[in-house]
């Protein structure tokens, strides 16, 4: 077992997310936002003639807003079922080795972390949260629907 | 057919090429079953397309030789030599028969018995005829130059090249953006005509006839109706409408499933039909047809039509809707009601189209691909199917605006027209907080886009544009906007969900600046701002009715007479208004005349008591020719009648009574006023006289006509009269009563000497000249 995780800082919290599913890591310069999408849909940015939907990870996680007027912010590209969507996160800090699958985390968490939870991984940095990618890119929203 | 038939040669030559090593390997090594099976699949699908094409040498000889390798395959026989070289032998002819039809040839002559024979188990084995191979290589260099690709393959250039009219875009931009450089400059065009083109050619490889997917309908068509007891005629019309390959796999099911619908659901039993005194055969018309960036797919049967109302029982039975909801759906929302999952008016599920489970699909398959469905039914008389769908995926035709700032993208074939809110003939008003715009007497419901998308607009809204949309199937309405951009083709992209979620939207794009802009979709826009579109239908049919007339209304002059008469004139007639003295005035010859500069006219709307000293003021009227004075005393304003007029029971000054600006008003009759006032001003003009001799019946019959079209009253010698001009022929003498002006006629074209001015008597334009010359002298 040795699942590549990315390391990257969503309010203030270190979470993991599965190296594979992310293609890159992107510095976001402008943003055009989306009115009326759901409130994570943070707006729509250009990577390289291609669209991004950007999703706002703290509202994705109903942990707040991000303050998105400073200008760049650093987000992971992920691609799914064809979409393209940059996760808008606090800080990208390093790719790290699993050490062991996945378990369940038996304390309470949040609920915003709760829904996008797939358990918790050791690594050598400490254990570390993995993240569900289309949970965090549904929202708070599907997860209602559904 | 031909199509099929490239396909059917194009996949034989395709399975030869590969069967090629095949054959050499399976000849080495008869009980290999992989090659075995190989060249039994080759034979057994042979033997399935030529049964279909109506080959039947082909189909005789891949059938023995399928059944010779079945038996070898089963374990009932064992392949040998013999057989190996009867089964090549085989297909060679087969590629040999595939080359004749491929170039358009009869057949190749001959009798394929005898490998047929030698394929029977013992038999003598039967040598390939080389030379027959031979000759198929030559034939099959002389084939069109084509190859087969992949979709995939196609799919893959296809947005390679979407990609490249992006970068081209943004490069574009960037060269805006530096100072300008002539020879780049050229480059560059030449390079964005370049990736135009290609991008065309790359479309248009993709696009198929949509015969494609009619090909098979009549048959199915036949199959449905038989089992169903029916009789059904099917019309297929436009099947050279082309369409993009993968939209044609994406409307077949659709397709398909409305057409068994119509035969099962729509056309009657032929008793039935008889009894409602229809044909027995029912009709089941299918049309293409290209309409902008869209294909327009008409299904129409003239069967039973479906009954709104038991639809709508159905839904409150089901629960779909409830009682409340159903009172206030129009007609339309009824039909719409088919959609709806697990409806169907169906008395009895049948195996053709099931329960009504299906058309929910049929819509929902259809919007996918960014289509719509309509229907349109009239209980008796059948129904029409509509399936809407865009041509290509992926380049639209947009224009894009911009709200507070932002820009977004709306397609061009929903736009009917662009107006400025504060312009002429637009009003906005508002009722109970909805927008509604009058345009040109049209009223539509108006949707500000910055409060659709809750967006703070910094432009007044009388400072805004209105862009009137018609959604495909939807009714028009106004969208306001900030501002207006540009047109521009854009390479659509879907959207990701979360942003399709807010129906707002149908996919985005990325401007020539390289930033993201979302695409409207108008229908989903109309959606959101609340509009609802078949009660605006009837209200703009209402704003309509008024407005049409508007346009045939007159527009005339409202003033008041001398007598203190609220009267109307034709704005038309009126040349321009006059002020004179009363001094000018007066009434000579019988009638009342007013002096205006150097011309008298008379003048009428007054009496000579009526005009008193100091100012007079009149309308000048002129009908093209002649001019009269009508005095009044004030002009109210200008208006238009559109009211009936009321019209007067005798003919005179005034026609008739009318309201105008809602008073009663006297319309004055300008045509009566011209023949009573005008004729006796206009001084006659003398008709010049012609003479041409009585005895001469070409100059009677044939020039005469044409001499008195020319304004001439023409006589002949027998009055005596002064003619101001004799027409002779050369050679005759003149009557007494001659003036000095004569035009002399000659039979001959050409002139006999140079001192002779005659005209040749056929030279109608030289007479013509000659006639008005004399006219002119006179004149002076």
């Amino acid at each position: 077992m040795n699942e590549l995780l990315l390391v990257v800082t969503i309010g203030n919290e270190r979470v993991a997310l599965p190296a594979a599913a992310v293609e890159s890591v992107v510095e976001l310069e402008s943003l055009i936002p989306v009115p009326r999408a759901a409130p994570h849909v943070a707006g729509l940015s250009a990577l390289r003639s291609r669209v991004l939907t950007v999703i706002d990870c703290m509202r994705s996680l109903e942990l707040g807003d991000t303050d998105c007027s400073d200008g760049i912010r650093e987000a992971a590209v992920v691609e799914l079922d064809g979409h393209h969507y940059a996760l808008i996160v606090d800080l990208v800090e390093d790719v790290v080795e699993a050490a062991s699958d996945p378990v369940p985390v038996r304390a309470a968490m949040g609920a915003g972390w709760e829904r996008v939870s797939q358990g918790m991984v050791e690594t050598e940095q400490g254990p570390l949260l993995l993240i569900d990618v289309a949970a965090l890119v549904a929202g708070v929203e599907a997860k209602a629907a559904a | 057919m031909d199509d099929l038939i490239a396909d059917f040669v194009a996949e034989c030559r395709e399975m030869l090429e590969a069967l090629g090593g095949e054959i050499v390997a399976w000849e080495v090594q008869p009980d290999d079953r992989a090659r075995l099976d190989s060249i039994f699949r080759f034979v057994h699908t042979v033997k399935g397309n030529c049964g279909f094409f109506e080959f039947p040498r082909l189909e005789a000889l891949s059938h023995a030789a399928e059944d010779a390798l079945a038996d070898c395959r089963a374990g009932r026989r064992t392949p040998d030599g013999a057989l190996v070289s009867a089964v090549l032998a085989v297909i060679d002819r087969i590629s040999e028969m595939v080359s004749a039809i491929e170039a358009g040839e009869d057949m190749p002559t001959g009798d394929d018995n005898h490998l047929i024979d030698a394929l029977a188990p013992g038999a003598e084995g039967a040598t390939a005829p080389v030379v027959a191979a031979a000759e198929a290589a030559t034939r099959a260099s002389a084939a069109p130059r084509t190859i087969r690709l992949s979709v995939e393959l196609l799919d893959r250039v296809m947005s390679t090249v979407s990609d490249m009219v992006l970068a081209r875009n943004e490069l574009a931009r960037r060269l805006r953006e530096s100072t300008s450089d002539v020879p780049v400059d050229g480059a560059f065009e030449r390079l964005s005509s370049i990736i135009a083109e290609m991008r065309d050619a790359i479309t248009r490889t993709r696009m198929q006839r949509i015969e494609n997917l009619f090909v098979g309908l009549p048959r199915m068509v036949r199959d449905l109706s038989a089992e169903l007891n029916k009789q059904v005629l099917v019309d297929i019309e436009g099947g050279d409408v082309e369409l993009d390959r993968e939209m044609i796999e994406m409307i077949r099911d659709p397709l398909t499933h409305i057409i068994r619908n119509a035969v099962d659901h729509g056309i009657e039993k032929p008793a039935e039909r008889l009894k409602a005194g229809k044909r027995e055969i029912g009709l089941l018309a299918v049309s293409a047809r290209q309409s902008g960036n869209q294909i327009l797919i008409d299904i129409h049967d003239d069967g039973r039509g479906i009954d709104g109302k038991k639809l709508v029982e159905k839904a409150i039975a089901n629960g779909v809707l409830t009682k409340d909801e159903a009172a206030q759906l129009s007609p339309r929302d009824q039909l719409a009601l088919i959609f709806e999952a697990g409806l169907s008016t169906a008395k009895e599920v049948t195996a053709i189209s099931g329960r009504g489970v299906g058309m929910d699909v049929v819509r929902s398959n259809v919007e996918r691909i960014g289509g719509i469905v309509e229907v349109d039914s009239k209980p008796g008389e059948g129904t029409r199917m509509t399936l809407r769908v865009p041509l290509t995926l992926t380049i639209i035709p947009a224009l894009t605006v911009s709200i507070a700032g932002q820009h977004f993208a709306i397609p061009r074939s929903a736009i009917e027209e662009i107006v400025r809110a504060n312009g002429e003939s637009v009003t906005l008003e508002h009722l109970g907080g909805a927008g509604v715009a009058t345009i040109r007497g049209r009223r539509v419901p108006e949707i500000s886009l910055a409060s659709v998308l809750g967006l703070e607009s910094q432009v007044g809204e009388q400072d805004r544009t209105l862009v009137v949309l018609r959604p495909a199937g939807g009714d028009v309405y106004a969208l306001s906007v900030d501002r207006i951009h540009d047109h521009e083709e854009l390479v659509v992209k879907p959207a990701a969900p979360a942003v399709m979620a807010t129906g707002l939207y149908a996919g985005t794009t990325l401007a020539d600046d390289g930033s993201p802009i979302l695409l409207f979709d108008p229908a989903g826009i109309a959606a959101v701002g609340g509009v609802k579109l078949e009660v605006q239908e009837r209200a703009a049919r209402i704003a309509e009715g008024p407005a049409s007339s508007i346009s045939k209304a007159t527009p005339v002059l409202l003033f008041r007479g001398l007598d203190g008469g609220r009267r109307a004139l034709r704005l038309a007639v009126v040349d321009r208004i006059e002020e004179v003295s009363s001094s000018a005035v007066k009434k000579t010859a019988g009638q009342l005349r007013v002096q205006l500069g150097e011309a008298i006219l008379p003048l009428a709307g007054a009496t000579a008591s009526d005009i008193g000293d100091g100012k007079v003021r009149l309308f000048r009227l002129n009908d093209g020719v002649q001019e009269i004075g009508y005095a009044f005393a004030e002009v109210i304003d200008f208006a238009t009648v559109d009211r009936d007029i009321i019209h007067a029971e005798r003919p005179g000054e005034i026609s008739g009574v009318s309201l105008v600006s809602n008073e009663p008003a006297e319309l004055v009759d300008a045509h009566w006023l011209f023949a009573n006032n005008a004729a006796a001003a206009a001084p006659k003009k003398e008709q010049l006289v012609c003479l041409i001799p009585d005895w001469d019946p070409w100059m009677q019959n044939m020039l005469r006509p044409m001499v008195e079209a020319a304004g001439y009253r023409v006589i002949d010698d027998a009055e005596n009269e002064k003619a101001d001009v004799v027409i002779a022929c050369l050679g005759e003498e003149l009557p007494d009563n001659a003036s000095h002006k004569t035009i002399w006629l000659r039979a001959e074209p050409e002139v006999a000497n140079t001192k002779d001015f005659s005209i040749y008597r056929y030279d109608r334009a030289g007479l013509l000249t000659a006639l008005k010359t004399v006219g002119a002298g006179r004149g002076k």
